[in-house]
């Protein structure tokens, strides 16, 4: 299956959730009460709590910090033929509530940007947000490819993986990182192994005794019918 | 303290029940449905996997992406509220102790979150002490629980094979899943190291169940760490138990109900339990004509130990002095990395059940070992949902890797990193072992004399150690996984450089989470402190029905032999009600 395909299933695996379930008997439908319906997930009281306190938090980057943020998230996760980019995907402002809600990652990517600002205006006479997308990127390759970077930018290299690391998980865990990676679970099917065109690629067969005691599925298809007691919210608000 | 009384509520219950996980919400289970009166307490917060629900969100639902906080240790979806770490209720620890305790904090208890992996013990697991020498044996066979196995099979639900092996007995099995892609690379490469490879042992309905039809099929999301809210499809107390016990009408559950002390009278009989209700910080008593313990090995050992009298001096249940004592933990030792074949490989769906298809039950004879006990092996790998991490640290792999043909640069960014995370994903593949401790006098937890948690009730301090015993097995499990590996041309990338410097990668104890041993089951009073049916020796109307219970506890996953017990000891007293001898 080519990429382009497989983006098409997940999209009609995305879909597929709620309108199944909503196919199940509405008498065996129970109304959903969220604990808080602020939250899109299960969240219990002292959790609730702390939500509302993290949300609470004053802005942890300054409006520069953001900029660069921003400038670096794009350049790690560019828009492609595939997907958008990490601003596409609201990266800076998972990374703004990452770091409130873990506080260990404020002083090395504040001052990692610092680090960053003060190498560009020692070169380019700019912070970085600042300079040319030319100076930007002539020192991005200088601490981008930690083997063979200079012993003096390790500060820049340790910062960039970071922040590589960073921009990737909030990009792949976003609703266009994901599709671009091409998960398709998170939705009802029904398993039968893995497909025939797989198993011939790697040489693989099921044993006998693997057909025979395995449960299989006529009809593995989109048209999943799930029995449940309630009404998903998977419909889900991106935040 | 003018405003401070006890409460004592006026309803007399058959039973009182401490805890409502796996242990207790079975004995509310089988209680309920014969009729009896039951209050269960519960110290964490209600839930109801019909209302609380993580089950199908995307990863994106969480602002943190599925990584954990301390109020969800295992992850923004995982189905436990607490676990390391709890405000205001600690622990301690003898020097040299790193142990650590798990504490689900909910209604349900582990059983909301846990694996799933369901092994019922087998005849050798009774009778370790007779084929070993080591620690005890019980004071039951397997002949004697084997029926209580078969049924809680058929209640519950459980997808297996039946393999005819000797120590792992067949049961009464829904059929497995089939392996997954790197499931089949596994099982070739661990039977090229003659290590066996069967279907997993899970209770999760492949089918539904004629035993209910409150509960449907699994829809293959991978996701039985969040409870299965939608299909009720996998085992929890809450969805399995609990809430069809509630619905008998003779359950009340009183949640975020601390449990303080066992109450006795002159005769030294249990006459009910004394809790402080954590949300009005009020004192509560509830009485019964039972009181069951179950609130998880070290939290129903800590409460017996405070629940002191004239006529229990050393605590309930322990005038052998053994509660607390032969605290255990499942060994555990892990090691991953990536299978290169699998790189740039074809997109489906593969999350299939949540947790493995395939393991290895123990295959070795110890006798021929330097370690008495066993262990078997859990497998994991594939194309999982995304979550905070993912794929971090990729400039340790795209420039050791050519990406679709083209040698890089370790590092990058932009578009060519785009294909790299593209390239990379869906290839990890790792695996773990979790063996039998010996069980010792000596690892214990007993009560700190000197602290007390935020409702001034006595914590435990905990001392405990790993043998040899524990250490030779971590190393055969790390030899092991290192050969499987090699065997199917894994690059191992975490969990390999270990050496007796660090136990060969040994789990800290108490971190596999499966603690037991703590009021042990015996032959006699002495050694002991519950008969063969999770009863004391010392308080006829006091049972204990979670894994404090365990004599010892195999190289399986605790839980069905905790219901298993549970619904015999239930039971139990149900018979022993009728002849009014409880």
């Amino acid at each position: 299956m080519k990429r382009r395909e497989s983006l098409k299933l997940i999209v009609t695996g995305a879909v597929a959730v709620p309108a199944v379930v909503a196919g199940c008997g509405p008498d065996d439908k129970k109304a959903v009460a969220a604990a808080d319906p602020t939250f899109n997930l299960d969240r219990n009281p002292a959790e609730i709590e702390n939500e509302k306190r993290i949300l609470a938090m004053p802005k942890f980057f300054t409006d520069h910090e953001m900029a660069t943020i921003a400038i670096l998230s794009d350049i790690i996760i560019p828009k492609d033929e595939v997907s958008g980019s990490a601003t596409d995907a609201k990266v800076p402002e998972f990374i703004e509530f990452i770091v409130k809600d873990m506080p260990n990652h404020q002083t090395p990517l504040r001052g990692g940007l610092r680090w960053l600002d003060m190498q560009c205006l020692n070169k380019f006479n700019n912070s970085f947000k600042d300079c040319t997308q030319q100076q930007q990127i002539e020192l991005i390759d200088q601490i981008a490819y930690p083997q063979k970077a200079k012993p003096e930018m390790a500060p820049g290299v340790s910062f960039f993986s970071k922040m590589r690391d960073m921009v990737a998980t909030g990009f792949y865990t976003s609703q266009i990182g994901v599709k671009d990676i091409g998960y398709m679970g998170n939705t009802p099917t029904q398993w039968n192994g893995v497909p025939d065109d797989v198993l011939k690629q790697y040489g693989l067969s099921y044993t006998e005794k693997e057909l025979k005691e395995c449960v299989s599925f006529d009809n593995a298809s989109a048209n999943t019918k799930i029995e449940t007691s309630i009404e998903p919210t998977t419909n889900s608000k991106s935040k | 303290m003018g405003d401070l009384q006890i409460k004592k509520q006026p309803k007399k219950y058959d039973a009182v029940i401490v805890g409502s996980g796996a242990g207790g919400g079975m004995a509310a289970y089988v209680l309920a449905n014969a009729g009896l009166k039951v209050c269960l307490l519960e110290a964490g917060y209600m839930y109801d996997p019909q209302k609380n629900v993580t089950q199908l969100k995307n990863p994106w639902d969480s602002p943190r992406r599925g990584a954990s906080t301390k109020l969800r240790p295992f992850g923004d979806f995982d189905a436990s509220y607490y676990g390391w770490d709890i405000d205001g209720e600690p622990y301690t620890k003898a020097s040299g102790t790193d142990w650590l305790w798990w504490r689900s904090r909910m209604l349900g208890g582990r059983t909301n979150h846990w694996g799933r992996i369901s092994l019922r013990f087998g005849p050798k697991d009774f009778k370790r002490r007779s084929i070993d020498g080591l620690g005890d044996d019980w004071p039951i066979s397997y002949d004697d629980v084997k029926p209580y196995y078969d049924r809680i099979d058929e209640l519950i639900g459980i997808f297996g094979t039946n393999e005819g092996l000797d120590n792992d007995p067949d049961g009464v099995f829904l059929p497995p899943p089939k392996p997954r892609l790197h499931e089949l690379f596994i099982k070739r490469a661990a039977e090229q190291a003659q290590v066996r490879v069967i279907p997993s042992r899970l209770s999760i309905l492949t089918k539904k169940i004629k035993s209910t039809t409150d509960r449907g099929a699994c829809f293959f999301c991978g996701q039985c760490n969040r409870n299965c809210s939608m299909a009720k499809a996998d085992f929890s107390s809450t969805n399995v138990l609990i809430y069809p016990a509630i619905a008998t009408g003779n359950v009340d559950v009183v949640a975020n109900a601390m449990a303080r002390e066992v109450l006795t009278n002159s005769e030294g009989l249990a006459t009910g339990v004394s809790y402080i209700n954590k949300e009005d910080m009020q004192e509560y008593q509830v009485t019964g004509r039972v009181v069951i313990v179950a609130a998880g090995a070290c939290e129903s050992s800590r409460l017996l130990l405070n629940s002191k009298s004239a006529r229990h001096q050393n605590g309930l249940a322990n005038s052998s002095g053994v509660v607390g004592k032969y605290l255990h933990d499942s060994t555990g030792a892990a090691l991953g990395g990536y299978l290169p074949t699998l790189f740039g490989r074809k997109r489906y769906n593969e999350d299939g059940v949540g947790g493995l298809h395939v393991y290895s039950p123990w295959w070795l004879d110890n006798k021929k070992l330097d370690f008495p006990r066993g262990y078997h092996i859990e497998y994991w790998g594939g194309m999982g949902q995304p979550a905070y991490g993912f794929m971090g640290g990729i400039e340790s792999m795209n420039g050791k890797y050519a990406v679709n043909g083209v040698q890089k640069e370790a590092g990058g960014y932009g578009k060519s990193l785009k294909e790299d995370y593209r390239y990379f994903y869906g290839a990890s593949v790792g695996m773990a072992g979790r063996g039998e401790a010996v069980p010792r006098e000596d690892n214990l937890c007993e009560i700190d004399p000197n602290v007390v948690d935020k409702y001034g009730i006595p914590v435990l301090k905990f001392n405990v150690k790993w043998s040899d015993y524990e250490v030779n097995q971590a190393k055969h499990m790390k030899e092991t996984f290192k050969e499987i590996m090699h065997n199917m041309g894994a690059v191992i990338t975490w969990g390999a450089n270990d050496d007796e410097k660090n136990q060969y990668g040994l789990a800290k104890p108490g971190e596999i989470i499966h603690e037991a041993g703590t009021v042990r089951m015996g032959s006699t009073a002495k050694n002991s402190a519950l008969n063969s049916w999770n009863q004391a020796h010392d308080c006829k109307n006091l049972f204990v029905v979670d894994g404090g219970a365990f004599t010892s506890q195999a190289d399986k996953n605790i839980t069905w032999t905790i219901l298993a017990l549970s619904m015999r000891a239930s039971e139990h007293i149900i018979d022993e009600m009728k002849k009014n001898n409880l």
